[in-house]
């Protein structure tokens, strides 16, 4: 609110300059990353390349999306959101039953429960990425869809998220629906969940993300192409040698794999950021 | 319709008590108001009875039934909470529906209830709304309403009027009985505004520290309260309360000054006197050194004390008296018959 | 905090944290207790069988002169980060500020790199900076300057510290601005009044009532870096040139997965673990009561 005091004349429009700028570097990298992806490789392997699109948008997303360079890219593009989409469901849905077990019951194991809980969100996937790949090798998980979601919603962070956000609902509310007659389940389904809605929905454009750019995880356990995600999948495009790599397919891999966790905070950047403020609290 | 009956209700959180047995028969039809402070268990016994909090014993009859243990809902009652706990994502039909939704009953049925209830609480323009689109008032109409539909055989009201503004808290207060009334829906009221429960009970219990200090119509409580605690929580101003030695009818102050008390009684006792029971006379035997007063315009407050004795003393004379008129002091009666004689010890009403 | 009413029953809350307790258990706590073990052990040569160290693991990375090289890898890569992203972020969030209008649109101009993952913003910046036809390098030709993070290990280092901070700008300038927004207007303007220009104004008040944000971005920050800046190291320089790059997080996988060395590579999280508890630790005790939004 600095502005309210000097706001006019020059330095008003050295501020915007200086955010232009920002605006600017920022989507300098992504602005050539769209160049490459619509011209062709000889345009690129002879520097400098150009800095504005050329003609083989269509050609270059095409080979992408149907040939790709191991597999398509459409393919890993449904890999990506059957990934994406399952932790973040399956995260939901089961933070969900079990925060509504440890706010509204009492029953025994619970304090354990919710210790086991907080132990959780301290340790990210890359720690036990080892033992836990020998898990799911042992359970014959690798190259397959639940492999690939299970170990990223093994965390309770979303849990606590929910626990946090029951425990400000007033008790009353469970008691009128008591009295109306609704069982535990009934409550759960018909008020709770109706009212958490905005906060499953900021979760779910965080988890999203989150599903959407794993690295690490789907590369050591999609070792068939046709299993490969997106994100890790750019990677597997360049060739191990000296040969060139096919830059215009790499760049429109890149576009597309940018382009739906991009659209999703864009078009839902409130819920966004309230999920983000949410997940930090 | 139903009865209710509490016999030797208590409760205790662990090793503390906290409600030290309630008994009371409850009329078909009849509005019973537990007045008291903050902490006295006022809710509790209500949350007990409505199956919200265990009953640690004694035993709840409902129409004969003994419900101790019944779910909430199988104990056909309904509740009005204090924050009007409204289903914050439901319409205001659906809120009011939805119990019956719970229970299955046909559609059509739901709606007709519903459009009933709403019709008797003008809220039919509002049914299509959600709880955070009306006004307070609105929605303390919303959690009547949503009562009313199931057609219980008991309402259970938990402050309902608190969250009101002065204005309204009248408005509803009167509202309330009036429904009341017509439903002849026997009725629970807890509240901690003695004017409130003055005003809307057939009887009431005040309660203390978890015992029911007196059972009684607000008339009674008001001319004949059994300890000094309900005769100074009912009644605005609080009753003055003095200590004094009562020689047969007579009660001597620490001052030495007799009040003619009506009652025979003698030792340590502790008399009663309304402020508006006392009236101006120059030959009254309690001369007040007048400190302060308030004129109210219906009526003026005096605050003084008595000669030699330090605790303060309320007055409330009808009309307005000017403080420059006042200043100084003035000399008081008070019928003998006005006066309330309570055992110093026991506080109890001899 | 507790709730007053409760449901009855005790099969049905089982029933219903079960998912949990099962998934967490197979996925996490049996995994984590592994890395524990295995710490413990070193494979004989052939990978038949385990032979018991106790902490010899330890002994040996602790004094394993690449081990230690990527602890101090680790902490110039996560300092450079934090402090290269958070100062971009507050330079922007600062001047989004001093705006009336328009700050919600550099917002949305500026949030969204957020959503892009590591991974492909290494390969973004690997594609401006290759040595043969990359954009930035090719400039930096023309100026005289032969940029080749193939071979130098401090270019190579700046390259990934660039590419992570890139994407991080996002978030640290979405904080930085609605803390920004959360310092009531009326003290700016009190200061104003006493007579104190912009830079005065933001070095003795804003700064001060900002600083609860800066310390949680700040550990914040440093989490990303230590953990998920994974993609960004393998897809730039896998590691190299001559471990230059390699951070803690990248030594667990090279030596467990590339090097098939299980005790060491758990042993290495063990210590990891401990890290991140350590902060974890930091972040509740100082973060809890003192950032409000």
């Amino acid at each position: 609110m600095a502005g309210m005091v000097e706001k006019r004349g020059l330095s008003h429009w050295l501020t915007h300059a200086g955010l232009i700028l920002g605006v600017l570097v920022i989507f300098f990298p992504i602005w050539l990353a769209f160049v490459a992806s619509t011209v062709s490789q000889q345009d690129i392997v002879r520097p400098p390349m150009p800095l504005l699109p050329g003609d083989q948008f269509f050609e270059n997303y095409r080979r992408a999306l149907v040939a790709g360079v191991n597999a398509p890219v459409a393919w890993m593009l449904f890999n990506s959101m059957v990934m994406a989409m399952g932790i973040a469901i399956g995260k939901i849905v089961i933070s969900l039953l079990s925060a509504f077990a440890i706010v509204y019951f009492r029953f025994p194991g619970r304090m354990l429960f919710f210790w086991l809980i907080f132990l959780t969100l301290m340790l990210p996937v890359e720690v036990r990425i080892v033992p836990t790949y020998e898990v799911i090798a042992g359970f014959g998980m690798l190259n397959s869809y639940t492999g690939l979601i299970l170990p990223l919603i093994a965390s309770a962070t979303a849990t606590f998220l929910f626990r946090q956000f029951f425990l400000t609902i007033p008790d009353e509310l469970a008691e009128a629906a008591r009295v109306d007659g609704a069982g535990p389940m009934r409550f759960f389904v018909d008020i709770l969940v109706p009212m958490s809605r905005t906060n499953i929905a900021a979760l779910f454009v965080i988890l999203f993300i989150y599903g959407w750019n794993q690295y690490l995880w789907p590369l050591l356990i999609t070792t068939d192409p046709s299993m490969n995600t997106i994100v890790m999948g750019i990677k597997q495009m360049f060739p191990s040698g000296d040969d060139l790599a096919d830059w215009p397919v790499i760049m429109a891999t890149s576009i597309l794999a940018m382009l739906p966790p991009v659209v999703v905070v864009i078009a839902m950047q409130k819920l966004f950021i309230r999920g983000l403020v949410d997940s930090e609290k | 319709m139903a009865t209710v009956t509490l016999t030797g209700i208590h409760k205790s959180y662990g090793k503390t008590e906290v409600i030290h047995g309630i008994d009371i028969d409850i009329a078909d039809g009849e509005l019973i108001v537990i007045v008291g402070p903050s902490g006295c268990g006022k809710s509790t016994l209500l949350r007990m009875v409505a199956g919200l909090e265990t009953i640690t014993s004694g035993d709840l009859l409902i129409d004969g039934a003994r419900l101790n243990d019944a779910e909430p809902m199988d104990r056909n009652i309904a509740m009005v909470f204090q924050n009007y706990a409204l289903y914050p994502h439901m319409s205001v039909a659906d809120n009011m529906g939805y119990a019956l939704k719970i229970a299955r009953r046909p559609k059509g049925e739901i709606a007709e209830r519903v459009q009933a209830a709403a019709k008797m609480l003008q809220l039919e323009p509002y049914l299509a709304r959600k709880p955070r689109e009306l006004s307070g008032g609105q929605r303390q109409r919303v959690a009547m309403g949503r009562a009313i539909v199931r057609d219980p055989a008991v309402f259970l009201f938990d402050e309902p009027l608190s969250n009101l503004d002065a204005k309204l808290r009248v408005q509803m207060r009167l509202e309330i009985k009036a429904l009341q009334r017509k439903l002849g829906v026997t009725s629970l009221y807890v509240t901690h505004d003695q004017v409130e429960a003055m005003t809307l009970a057939d009887r009431m219990i005040v309660m203390n520290a978890g015992v029911a200090e007196q059972i009684g119509t607000p008339l009674d409580v008001y001319e004949r309260p059994a300890t000094v605690f309900a005769a100074q929580f009912i009644g605005s101003p609080a009753m003055n309360v003095l200590p004094a030695r009562a020689e047969g009818r007579v009660a001597r102050l620490a001052n030495g000054i007799g009040i003619e008390t009506g009652t025979d009684a003698s030792g340590d006792v502790l008399v009663g006197m309304r402020p508006e029971h006392m009236e101006r006379d120059p030959d009254g035997p309690i001369a007040l050194d007048i400190r302060m007063a308030e004129p109210l315009g219906a009526n003026t407050l005096l605050h003084g004390s008595l000669a030699g004795i330090a605790q303060e003393i309320v007055v409330s004379l009808p009309g307005v008296h000017r403080e420059d008129v006042m200043a100084g002091s003035a000399r008081f009666r008070i019928a003998p018959e006005a006066c309330h004689l309570f055992d110093a010890g026991t506080g109890r009403r001899l | 905090m507790e709730k007053r009413v409760t449901f009855k029953g005790i099969w049905l809350p089982i029933l219903l944290v079960a998912p949990q307790v099962a998934v967490t258990g197979v996925f996490f706590f049996f995994p984590a207790g592994q890395a524990i073990w295995q710490s413990l052990f070193i494979p004989d040569p052939f990978g038949l069988s385990m032979q018991w160290v106790g902490l010899g693991n330890f002994e040996y990375l602790l004094g394993n002169s690449f081990y230690r090289a990527s602890f101090l890898t680790t902490a110039i890569f996560s300092v450079s980060v934090t402090v290269v992203s958070m100062a971009i972020a507050l330079y922007l969030a600062v001047l989004a500020d001093r705006l009336i209008k328009g700050s919600g649109t550099y917002r949305t101009l500026l949030i969204w790199p957020y959503a892009v993952a590591p991974a492909v913003a290494g390969v973004l910046w690997l594609f401006m900076f290759n040595t043969r036809i990359g954009v930035v390098t090719w400039y930096l030709g023309q100026l005289g300057y032969d940029w080749n993070h193939v071979l130098n290990e401090a270019e190579a280092m700046g390259l990934v510290v660039l590419a992570s901070s890139w994407g991080r700008i996002s978030y640290n300038f979405l904080f930085f601005l609605a803390g920004l927004q959360a310092i009531p207007r009326s003290v700016i303007e009190a200061a104003a009044i006493d007579g104190a220009r912009f830079w005065t104004r933001f070095r003795t008040i804003v700064w001060p009532l900002l600083s609860p944000v800066t310390f949680f971005l700040l550990v914040v920050n440093i989490v990303y870096a230590f953990f998920e800046t994974f993609g960004v190291i393998h897809t730039i320089t896998g590691g190299g040139p001559q471990q230059a790059t390699t951070i803690l997080v990248y030594k667990v996988y090279a030596d467990g997965f590339v090097g098939q060395d299980l005790g060491s590579s758990a042993a290495q999280s063990v210590i990891l673990l401990v890290v991140v508890g350590i902060l974890t630790v930091i972040q509740f005790k100082y973060i809890e009561r003192k950032v409000h939004y």
